[in-house]
């Protein structure tokens, strides 16, 4: 029997507060292998302990939620007894340890926590983080995470259809990698993770357990530091061909009606999916080790119940439907095993060799779990209105812009993605928002995973709400409806109260737009402790966002069409240079207050602009962010390889118009007697808009009194920053 | 026409040629499972898209062994139409049933794009409504689709028509020998290819070139 010392309570990430904790609800002390199993239920990763009373404040409720956070995926209507599941998971301490198997068991991760709810996995999206491009290590993490969301998505054939890519230094020792998925279920096939009743047999299904992953979910509720290196052998390896066999004869087995609850096992493996299914079902798990497929001999109680190894499932099945439920496995070639049954007693106890290894009331490793208020210290939001120098030419900083390593193109990435398979993807990666059909109707979901960081880091309130109003604004790009979001929140050591004061005033930001917008949250996660060497990640908490259209014919696409239409900007220009892509990459500083997004009006605009596309009055859209509305006009250009004579009359400043960026901002395009129709609808409804120009035949970009730059030489510049870059072109350190 | 999609363990694009088939022939194919030794009686068999056995192998080796193939082959050798994309081509040539191989791509990187072929050679089942000469686009999906030969092959390829897609010049996105996208077998009635037709018969998704492979095969097999 192991001796419990002080020294073994740390290496398990427990306080001694929380050890004293433990024993009280025991009333004696652990045993190693309870202790193994507090340590992860009890992690940050899985009881959410820093951030749970934060987390409560954000809205989840709404006519078409039908299910909210709390199970493995949220769950909305889309019409028709249609349903749609998503969610969105990090992975980010396994890939920055081991690139390609942390992404590709990232991917893994989220698909099982879809299709163990019922649903076909059809569409799946990132939010990647690297860091600057001059750090000897990006190119290796940038290529191995891409060819590791590849590997396992495309052999899953399900569509990677897009994501984000954005590099800064303060990703350099901790890069993040959100994975998003989003599925189709009929919303009377919906499973739930609670293993209601006693006396039903619990059983295993899929891959072996090995010895990989242990303690995975503690390794990612911890810093980095140097010796990072040496916890490789906790990140798990993914097969994504049993994955595929997995959801498959899942899927099989869902269409019968043997299965009570059904649940993944990602972090803490065995251990979480027992106590968790105990939990909601409020029923006991009985589990034998001796029972469980292993892959490895000798394999000890407390490998097995923290093993993190991929591709596996837990389900409660009804009494007696076993013997169907294994023939499915079986011509599937998956293992399946009975390992235990679910009791009236509340407890998790777990049986190795003849003995009891562990025996503790199911709520202490939920309801108990620790929750903290953590001191947090509010951090004065930057402000200012940087100056510039007026005098540089537009073009030559638009074509500098459009191919800086954060605004040019990411082919280089999503060509190594199938975006196509499945046959169903209408809206490919490059636009505002992907768009699947749902496969035999005319609907359409819209995908984004939307945040802007260095917004984030000036003003984590306002950053927060910029990252929510600009997936529903991407959304709306495209004609859908902004339906619900997932948020992943990545930030530093909740340890530290200005930190915390980053997660507290960005749960705020999303829970105010999420509001105001009628978009809310339906699952997440949230991941800690990015931090190596005690170095914080900006705050980054990524959205991703779904919306329904209800004819995918009237979708709206980013590139011009026709020529001699009327160029429209919606919503009001300031100027905000503040924060922007133009100050940073031409005036070389991150300063000034990030661009403020008024709410209101954000909903008033884009519900107008929503209704054009979906009465057919334009199909070219496109919103302004990162880079500002010259960089907009330019992207719709180089779309629809046509280009544009821009003029304002009586601009002040010609700079701040044009790479400035105000919020809450769309181009659109309309034929010139449309237009006018148009205009007079926004002046009616009081919405600031102009005409700012038109489409020209000509490939080329004309600015009124500032010059022109011809299409080729900005898709040059464009398309050639990310191939160059990593086939090991020299980049120069960004600072 | 009645056709036959096989599903091996990870085809991943069974669904879309099923799909396909459905569309332009109003019939539902058969969907055969990998371990069955016989085939339905069906003019055209399908071997899809995918990563068949996880492809942990060189690609298609695991399935050219499995029973269905068996009964591929000898549908093949009565003369019956067999049609290999992506991983079915892979398939195809680790079953012999057409010649060369299909390496890892030259820059060693999966790729997904719409690429623009030639339709080298009508006077066959599977393109017989194109022009000859004419240029379609067809999106490619894959990690694994060099195609190798050895000189004489290529040359023998070339000689008796068998060449019937070829990367239109700069468009090869694999490193393929003479830019060669699809071939077909001795006989004429097996072809395979590594772009996907299937992908390419509804508008909404980025073109229709991909409907006249399975218009020529229902005016052949119907």
């Amino acid at each position: 029997m192991t001796q419990i010392t002080p020294e073994l309570v740390a290496e398990h990430g427990l306080t001694e507060e929380e050890y004293g904790r433990i024993k009280r609800l025991l009333n004696r002390e652990p045993s190693f292998v309870e202790l193994g199993i507090f340590s992860v239920m009890w992690s940050e990763h899985c009881s959410y302990k820093s951030t749970r009373i934060h987390l409560r404040k954000l809205p989840t409720k709404a006519p078409w939620v039908l299910q909210g956070p709390g199970e493995n995926a949220g769950v909305i209507d889309i019409g028709d007894g249609d349903a749609c599941i998503f969610k969105m998971e990090s992975h980010n301490h396994p890939s920055f340890i081991e690139p390609y198997q942390g992404a590709a068991t990232g991917v893994g991760g989220i698909m099982r926590d879809v299709f163990t709810m019922g649903a076909r996995p059809v569409a799946m999206m990132n939010a990647l983080r690297f860091g600057e491009p001059s750090h000897p290590r990006t190119r290796h993490l940038v290529s191995g995470v891409v060819s590791g969301i590849g590997g396992y998505g495309n052999c899953m054939g399900v569509p990677t259809v897009g994501g984000e890519v954005n590099f800064h230094k303060s990703y350099n020792g901790n890069i993040l990698v959100n994975a998003m998925c989003v599925g189709l279920a009929r919303q009377d096939k919906i499973f739930l993770s609670a293993a209601k009743g006693a006396g039903n047999p619990v059983v295993y299904i899929g891959s072996k357990t090995g010895r990989d992953g242990i303690h995975g979910a503690t390794m990612a509720s911890a810093e980095f530091s140097e010796d990072s290196e040496e916890k490789r052998p906790t990140v798990q390896v993914g097969d994504p061909f049993t994955e595929k066999l997995l959801l498959e004869a899942c899927l099989e087995l869902m269409a019968t009606d043997a299965i009570i609850a059904i649940q993944d096992m990602g972090a803490a493996g065995l251990t979480s999916s027992s106590a968790e299914m105990a939990d909601k079902g409020g029923s006991g798990i009985e589990l034998d080790l001796d029972k469980v497929p292993q892959r490895e001999a000798q394999m000890t109680a407390y490998e097995m119940m923290l093993s993190e190894s991929q591709e596996r499932m837990l389900a409660v099945l009804k009494p007696g439907r076993e013997a169907e439920a294994e023939k499915i496995f079986r011509k599937w070639e998956l293992d399946f095993a009975v390992i235990g049954i679910t009791t009236d007693t509340h407890r998790l106890v777990v049986k190795h060799k003849g003995e009891i290894v562990a025996d503790m009331p199911v709520t202490a490793l939920s309801d108990e779990a620790p929750l903290y208020d953590r001191p947090h210290a509010r951090r004065a939001p930057a402000t200012g209105t940087p100056a510039f120098d007026a005098a540089r030419p537009i073009t030559a900083s638009l074509k500098r812009i459009l191919a800086a390593p954060d605004m040019c193109s990411r082919r280089w990435v999503w060509e190594q993605y199938d975006y196509t398979v499945m046959a169903d993807t209408v809206q490919i990666p490059g636009g505002d928002a992907a768009v699947v059909r749902v496969h035999n109707t005319n609907k359409g979901l819209a995908i984004t995973t939307d945040v802007t960081p260095r917004y984030c880091k000036a003003d984590p309130y306002e950053g927060a709400k910029q990252a929510v109003a600009e997936a529903w604004r991407n959304i709306t790009a495209v004609g859908a409806r902004p339906l619900a979001v997932t948020d992943n929140l990545n930030f530093g050591n909740p340890q530290k109260p200005e930190i915390m004061g980053e997660i507290v005033a960005g749960i705020d930001g999303i829970g105010d737009a999420c509001r105001a917008l009628d978009f809310p949250v339906i699952g997440g996660n949230c991941s800690l402790y990015n931090e190596t060497n005690g170095e914080g990640i900006l705050p980054t908490p990524a959205i991703g966002g779904v919306g329904l259209m209800t004819d995918v014919h009237r979708m709206a696409t980013i590139g011009f069409k026709r020529a001699g239409h009327a160029i429209i900007l919606i919503g009001d220009t300031k100027g905000h240079l503040g924060q922007s892509i133009y100050l940073r990459e031409i005036e070389g500083r991150e300063e000034g207050r990030c661009p403020p997004v008024d709410l209101a009006a954000e909903k008033r605009d884009g519900d107008f602009v929503r209704k054009l596309i979906e009465k057919g009055r334009v199909d070219t859209v496109h919103d302004v962010s990162d880079g500002g509305l010259l960089v907009a006009v330019a992207e719709m250009a180089l779309a629809g390889d046509m280009g544009a004579d821009i003029g304002v009359a009586g601009l002040p400043d010609a700079i701040p118009f044009f790479f400035g960026e105000d919020q809450g901002r769309y181009v659109l395009t309309a034929s010139p007697e449309e237009a006018d129709r148009i205009e007079g609808e926004l002046r009616h409804a009081g919405i600031v808009h102009a005409i700012i120009g038109k489409t020209i035949a000509e490939k080329v970009l004309r600015v009124e009194r500032e010059g022109e730059i011809s299409l080729a030489a900005l898709r040059t510049a464009h398309e050639s920053w990310f191939p160059g870059y990593m086939a090991g072109e020299e980049i120069p350190p960004t600072n | 026409m009645k056709s036959a999609v096989i599903v091996f363990p990870a085809s991943n694009c069974d669904r879309d040629a099923a799909v396909a088939l459905e569309q332009m022939t109003g019939k539902k194919p058969n969907m055969v499972w990998h371990q069955d030794s016989e085939l339905p009686d069906v003019d055209l068999v399908v071997l899809p898209g995918g990563f068949s056995y996880g492809d942990y192998l060189r690609c298609g080796a695991m399935a050219s062994q499995s029973a269905v193939m068996r009964a591929v082959k000898a549908h093949a050798d009565r003369g019956g139409a067999v049609l290999g994309i992506c991983n079915g081509f892979q398939v195809l040539t680790e079953s012999h049933l057409l010649p060369g191989a299909l390496m890892r791509n030259a820059n060693l990187k999966f790729v997904c794009r719409p690429v623009s072929m030639t339709v080298e050679e009508t006077q066959n089942a599977f393109t017989r409504k194109y022009a000859n000469g004419q240029e379609v686009s067809f999106p490619v999906a894959h990690g694994d689709g060099n195609y190798y030969a050895d000189e004489e092959t290529l040359n023998r390829l070339e000689g008796e028509g068998r060449v019937v897609f070829r990367y239109a010049e700069g468009q090869n996105p694999n490193g393929s020998s003479r830019n060669i996208a699809g071939i077909l077998s001795e006989k004429r009635n097996v072809l395979g290819l590594m772009p996907h037709p299937e992908r390419v018969v509804d508008p909404l998704l980025g073109g229709t070139d991909g409907r006249g492979m399975f218009e020529s095969l229902i005016e052949t097999l119907s």
